[in-house]
């Protein structure tokens, strides 16, 4: 890069204090970026099914449930679609703050129980308490794919017209249903 | 009472550390021998107030002093002891903490063989040298306290992030920070020697060995982290061009150049302000990978730790290191004198290949690396880059430089002859062609980048052993001579051998592994058998294992060959409870012709069992070609002209080097 400057101590002066400028400029554009980076959050990874209806489905419930979940359970009041198995250690986390949530009444919740065994789905319910409203069986994780779910526990956000407005990756903490899911479902039921 | 020996020895450093910053270099614009002096006691005692608050941060752990707030997050009185210890760095505070002792431990190094340096340029460089520890040192003491007492003190700990719970990883950061925190000291002589105005062979044959030394850590660094992913996250792949490899990737790529351009600056007195340049880039790069990981700004499989108001602090330390040191440079560079004139056919010529090749990669991973959050600044949308961005890049800049490694070092100084050189390659030349035309058989669904790879594999790896055969007259004189003359050759260019070899052979390894890898995702029951490579795998069934912290669902394969049995490979999922996580421990079976790496995932709820196995040939030689590189500079570094005493006995030999004594002034 720069021996072309090296090589001519005597000629081309200005050009080699232009080299030694260039590296700064650089720094301050990446410098700037950075800090402007820091106000933003890359953990927010938008769903690309934000903003369209939630897609077509009919599940059938647990055994010795009564309800099933289907689309047409979706719409008419804001409500939560919470994608949960027995086996993800993360939805244990999870599951006090959706038992709290429910006996708040403030929103329906539905269970969409993703690729799992009925019954150790039931016996886990059973053992922890049911959060749900309705809980749909998804045995071979057919309709996650539709939603597009790559991680268990996820939680989608629907309005009243059953569309997907926001989506929570990982378990929903106090923090995020203080700052993020309170918020956005009271301004969903205006 | 171990905690607060260690805050009150972490303040006593930052104190001392600001006298070392401040002190000598006024005594060296003065030439007060008094004053320069102080640099060295004052760089031995940081060091050892920094080892001893690292001690008691270590205490803390071992004896599970629930009344830490560190040791809470991070410990669990039932873990492993190996992990109790590891445990001390496996977090923000800890590790940074280990970033001190690392970088005080160099500062001591300097201080204690840096004797036969110019007095000025030694305090100088000392005292540089601490004003990066008082910025660390401030960073833990105002955002990072890793003593910070908890009351009432809990009766458990969270345990550590399962995933870090692993050998490699416990040696993984050590050797990563080594490499890292080393460049420091080929930053610190940068600055010094813009300070000093003066670049010269002597300040390149200073920085040389600790540049190396550095490299060679970040190499053992990177590729223990590349084998941690490849056996711990169960993937199957080694190398994901996430952000925190990228991290240690680009100041690893910028500190290859710095050691090759220095050659020049060493040999023949040019490229001086570009490898000033380097120096400083090379370590900036280790800062922004610092910042990188730990501010957050970008998100990533196994960034720890993150929290924007550290971020900030960083960034500010950032901006000060690196906008001060540029500043210096756009000052100061344009003075230095360029040295000798050289053909762009030379040696000289194709170093500065190599550099521009390197730093372009650099920067194409860079611009890969922040792309995401310069769209998100500038339009708020979200993206992230992937491999395909770095392989479309990557592979078109190292395939020439690849292949001029097998050039270069044949190459005379000053002006090269590239047609004798080929003339003189030209057998290695019908080797690679002949690679070629084996791969093309072998690779029946006809790879491009498998036969390019093949055939850079042959050009390089037969080409490095060819210099070496005519360096010592293989066949040409009695094999006897030529062992004489093998033992005569210095160690440096023996060195530059192995690691050129040590790329033919990581070259070699990714195209295999990549191109004739075979691969089957399926759900398996007890009593099925697969096909991978030459094995069949029976899968007996999984059954659930308690562990020391952890419940393991564990599996067996039993795997035969040609009826013949093998082994038995037993893939684990553990489920942690505290922390709450689920990791997969693949089984692997190595050996140097390949990996058979078996998985074993979540059961079907039907008695079967979701599994990956895959065949993949020749992988373990990536590691192995970076050992070699390691192995190299060992070497390299065992030769006596890169010892520190070295450039002050040869002057004091040789009159004719009197340009060289007079640079110490």
């Amino acid at each position: 890069m720069s021996e072309q400057a090296e090589e001519q101590p005597t000629g081309g002066s200005s050009l080699r204090w232009l080299w030694a400028l260039l590296p700064i400029a650089v720094f301050v554009v990446i410098g700037g970026f950075l800090f402007q980076g820091l106000s933003l959050d890359p953990k927010s990874i938008p769903s690309v099914l934000i903003d369209k209806p939630a897609p077509e489905f009919d599940l059938p419930p647990l055994p010795g449930k009564d309800n099933g979940l289907s689309r047409a359970d979706l719409g008419g009041e804001p409500a939560l679609v919470n994608v949960f198995a027995s086996w993800c250690v993360a939805c244990r986390v999870e599951h006090p703050i959706l038992m709290e949530l429910q006996k708040s009444g403030e929103v329906p919740i539905y269970g969409l129980n993703y690729k799992d065994r009925p019954n150790e789905a039931i016996s886990w319910l059973d053992r922890f308490g049911d959060p749900y409203d309705r809980i749909g069986s998804d045995v071979n994780g057919r309709v996650g794919i539709d939603f597009g779910v790559y991680g268990v526990p996820e939680t989608f956000v629907i309005d009243r017209n059953g569309v997907i407005v926001d989506k929570v990756i990982g378990p929903i903490t106090p923090q995020i249903l203080r700052d993020k899911l309170r918020p956005l479902l009271a301004e969903l039921r205006k | 009472m171990a905690p607060e020996l260690g805050q009150y020895a972490l303040v006593l450093a930052i104190i001392v550390a600001t006298v070392q910053a401040i002190v000598p270099q006024i005594g060296a614009a003065r030439r007060d021998a008094g004053w320069m002096a102080i640099a060295t006691p004052a760089a031995q005692a940081q060091f050892l107030l920094v080892l001893f608050a690292f001690g008691c941060l270590t205490v803390s752990f071992v004896t599970s002093d629930f009344s830490v707030a560190n040791v809470v997050a991070n410990s669990h009185s039932l873990k492993p002891m190996i992990y109790k210890i590891s445990g001390v760095w496996g977090n923000h505070e800890g590790s940074l903490l280990l970033w001190i002792l690392i970088l005080t431990l160099f500062g001591a190094a300097v201080a204690r063989f840096g004797d036969n340096l110019p007095p000025t340029l030694k305090a100088r460089v000392l005292s540089v040298q601490a004003m990066i520890g008082v910025g660390f040192l401030a960073f833990i003491l105002f955002t990072s306290n890793p003593f910070e007492r908890i009351d009432p003190a809990p009766f458990e700990g969270q345990g550590l992030n399962p995933l870090l719970q692993d050998p490699a990883l416990a040696i993984h950061p050590p050797f990563l920070y080594l490499g890292y925190v080393g460049l420091s000291v080929s930053f610190s002589f940068a600055v010094a020697a813009l300070i000093e105005g003066r670049v010269d062979p002597a300040w390149a044959r200073w920085v040389r060995p600790w540049t190396l030394a550095a490299w060679m850590f970040l190499t053992c660094g990177i590729s223990l982290g590349s084998y941690w992913a490849y056996y711990e996250l169960g993937w199957g792949g080694w190398w994901f061009w996430d952000p925190v490899e990228n991290a240690s990737f680009m100041p690893w790529l910028a500190a290859t150049a710095l050691l090759h351009s220095s050659i020049v600056v060493e040999k023949r007195d040019a490229l001086k302000s570009w490898t000033v340049l380097l120096a400083i880039l090379a370590f900036s790069l280790s800062l922004l990978g610092t910042f990188l990981v730990r501010s957050g700004v970008l998100n990533s499989v196994h960034a720890f730790a993150t929290d924007p108001a550290r971020g900030v602090f960083i960034l500010a330390f950032l901006g000060a290191v690196v906008g001060g040191s540029l500043v210096l440079y756009a000052l100061r560079a344009p003075l230095l004198k360029g040295g000798g004139v050289f053909q762009p056919v030379s040696r000289e010529g194709t170093l500065v290949l190599n550099n521009l090749l390197l730093t372009t990669a650099c920067l194409t991973v860079l611009l890969g690396t922040l792309y995401p959050l310069f769209l998100d600044a500038v339009t708020g949308e979200k993206v992230s880059v992937g491999p395909p961005y770095f392989n479309a890049t990557f592979v078109p800049l190292m395939t020439p430089l690849v292949a001029a490694l097998a050039i270069g070092p044949m190459m005379a100084w000053k002006r090269g002859d590239l047609i004798g050189i080929l003339k003189r390659l030209r057998f290695v030349a019908m080797a690679a062609f002949v690679a070629a035309v084996a791969t093309l058989w072998a690779a029946f669904d006809i790879s491009l980048l498998a036969v390019l790879g093949m055939v850079l594999v042959v050009w390089l790896g037969f080409g490095v052993l060819w210099e070496l055969g005519e360096r010592v007259k293989l066949f040409r004189v009695s094999p006897r001579e030529s062992w004489r003359r093998a033992r005569g050759l210095p160690r440096a260019s023996f060195g530059m051998s192995l690691a050129h070899l040590g790329v033919a052979l990581m070259v070699l390894g990714i195209t295999a592994s990549e191109t004739w890898q075979e691969e089957i995702q399926t759900i398996m029951r007890p009593g099925d058998t697969q096909t991978v490579g030459d094995y069949d795998l029976t899968f007996v069934g999984a059954q659930t294992v308690p562990g020391p912290n952890y419940e393991s669902l564990s599996g067996a394969f039993v795997v035969t060959r040609d009826g013949q049995p093998v082994t038995v490979l037993q893939p684990e999922m553990r489920t942690f409870t505290s922390p709450p996580m689920e990791t997969t421990e693949a089984a692997i079976r190595s050996n140097f012709a390949g990996d058979l790496y078996t998985v074993l995932g979540e059961p079907d709820g039907e008695g079967g069992y979701a599994v990956r196995l895959y065949y993949k040939p020749l992988v373990i030689w990536i590691w192995l070609g970076t050992l070699f590189m390691v192995a190299g500079g060992l070497v390299s570094l065992s030769d006596r002209r890169h010892r520190i005493g070295a450039p002050a006995r040869r002057a004091a030999q040789a009159p004719g080097d009197a340009a060289i004594a007079g640079a110490g002034d």
